[in-house]
């Protein structure tokens, strides 16, 4: 003789699973996709202008909107990769190569700052030039485009590995991606 | 000058007629069939059933198998006749090298017996009754290049070069479309061709080789375009502007249309679109730079003025 089974409910889900399964659901409302911020506010991006730099133009501090907006240029994966658009854009590969360097323009790969690895610093290195070389391009870009610029520089070589990374490159890749683990002096240690 | 209805119905040029020419006995065939089977079909349901009469189906399926076959292979051969000649290379066809880029267009003449070579952008201009070879590139991502009413569509692939030859018969304006998705503003990514008489063409094409002439009023604008970031991204032949990553501007007011297609070209669009370029476009790669009043009336003035 069969046992009796405890009864089933016809539509195969019961209370029991509905509501965890609902919170669950309700849960995944909250998830958000990144924010393309593709148009700042105008007086947004001229407050951006206002960096307060040391005398010798090395370090310094961004403006306050900067840490309003929530460091967009160093964490958001879409302005990341408008940097590096503008790095291929505007010639840096000329110099800088894939980040490497050549004879005409330093490593950004390696670590090593000329300047100081600060954001404000790599800004105005690229707002005003630098002695050696380094042309200005405050005349070339708006300020928004320097801070995105700046930002995908310092993460090219940046000491830690990074949650947001810019998009794949279409080339073959001469040097290791943007988002990886610590930044070295040589590519490979013997 | 905003380009006709697009359809492949209403052929202006060659391959599109060809298609055309395919299209309607092929509806029209595969029409009839379809009625066909739906007779059959209707009759089979209404007859009365006889389960004492003896099946017969062998013959009905044999001959319904080999019309079958008998019309594929026709409509394919058909099929084929028809479109070879459109691959097909032509003489002394008139070459434009085509590129798309996220998201508009950028269209090389190049230099062809007395008349020099130039780039524009988001138009072409074709003369009515000569063949062109469109030499299709991408900059960035996939794009495809498509104008239901002269030819298409032919996808332009970053790395792989693509040729597309036909030949223009009716004169008017046409409007192409990008047909492969491109990202954020692949809608908003048109283009219009002109198809005109040779003439009218030749004369276009000269206007188009001469570097930018600046009337008195417009000079003023001429120095704003200079002096902010304008000149890093766009090339005039006659200014010092001489970027590469944007349309070329030289004989900007001269198109119908202004970014691919999405307003007609006007001053006040010119204006609209240079005060805030990602509230109309968003995403698209050209920033809001920011200038006062008097700048932008003075650079209008002088866009508007480049023939």
């Amino acid at each position: 003789m069969r046992k009796p089974s405890r009864p089933r409910p016809a539509a195969g889900v019961s209370v029991r699973q509905a509501v965890p399964l609902g919170l669950v659901l309700l849960a995944l409302c909250g998830c958000r996709r990144e924010a393309r911020e593709v148009r700042l506010d105008p007086p947004v991006a001229a407050a951006l202008a206002g960096v307060a730099a040391m005398p010798n133009g090395i370090g310094g501090r961004p403006p306050e909107v900067y840490f309003v907006l929530g460091k967009p240029y160093r964490g958001n994966a879409y302005q990341l990769s408008e940097g590096k658009r503008l790095y291929a854009w505007f010639g840096c590969p000329e110099c800088h190569r894939d980040g490497e360097g050549s004879g005409r323009g330093p490593s950004l790969l390696d670590g090593w700052w000329n300047h100081g690895p600060g954001i404000e610093t790599i800004y105005l290195s690229i707002r005003d030039g630098r002695p050696g070389g380094m042309p200005p391009y405050r005349t070339r870009l708006t300020h928004e485009q320097l801070w995105q610029l700046a930002g995908y520089v310092q993460v090219l070589g940046a000491y830690s590995a990074s949650a947001a990374a810019p998009g794949r490159s279409d080339q073959v890749q001469s040097r290791p991606a943007e988002n990886r683990a610590p930044a070295r002096f040589a590519p490979l240690e013997p | 000058m905003t380009g006709g209805w697009q359809s492949a119905l209403a052929p202006g040029g060659s391959s599109a007629d060809a298609i055309l020419r395919l299209f309607w006995p092929t509806v029209a065939l595969l029409g009839l069939i379809w009625l066909a089977v739906l007779l059959v079909l209707a009759a089979a349901l209404l007859r009365r059933a006889r389960p004492e009469a003896p099946r017969r189906a062998g013959a009905v399926v044999g001959a319904a198998t080999a019309g079958t076959v008998l019309v594929v292979i026709g409509l394919t051969l058909a099929s084929y006749l028809v479109t070879r000649p459109i691959s097909a290379a032509a003489d002394a066809p008139l070459i434009v090298q085509l590129r798309g880029l996220q998201w508009w267009w950028q269209a090389t003449y190049p230099e062809e017996g007395e008349a020099s070579g130039f780039v524009t952008a988001n138009e072409l201009h074709l003369p009515l009754g000569r063949p062109v070879r469109l030499e299709l590139s991408a900059e960035d991502v996939i794009h495809s290049f498509w104008v239901p009413n002269l030819a298409g569509k032919q996808d332009m692939i970053p790395g792989r070069d693509n040729a597309l030859t036909f030949t223009p018969t009716v004169p008017g304006v046409y409007r192409a479309q990008c047909a492969e998705f491109c990202g954020l503003q692949h809608a908003r990514m048109a283009l219009l061709v002109v198809v005109e008489p040779p003439e009218e063409f030749a004369r276009w094409r000269a206007v188009q080789a001469a570097p930018a002439t600046a009337e008195a009023l417009a000079a003023e604008g001429r120095q704003v375009f200079e002096r902010q970031p304008c000149g890093a991204c766009h090339t005039v032949r006659g200014t010092g502007a001489a970027g590469r990553t944007g349309p070329d501007l030289t004989h900007l007011a001269s198109r119908g249309t202004l970014a691919a297609g999405l307003l007609p070209m006007t001053r006040g669009a010119l204006a609209a679109w240079i005060a805030d370029p990602q509230t109309l476009k968003p995403g698209n790669n050209m920033p809001l730079v920011p200038l006062s009043a008097d700048e932008l009336q003075a650079l209008t003035a002088w866009l508007a003025s480049l023939r």
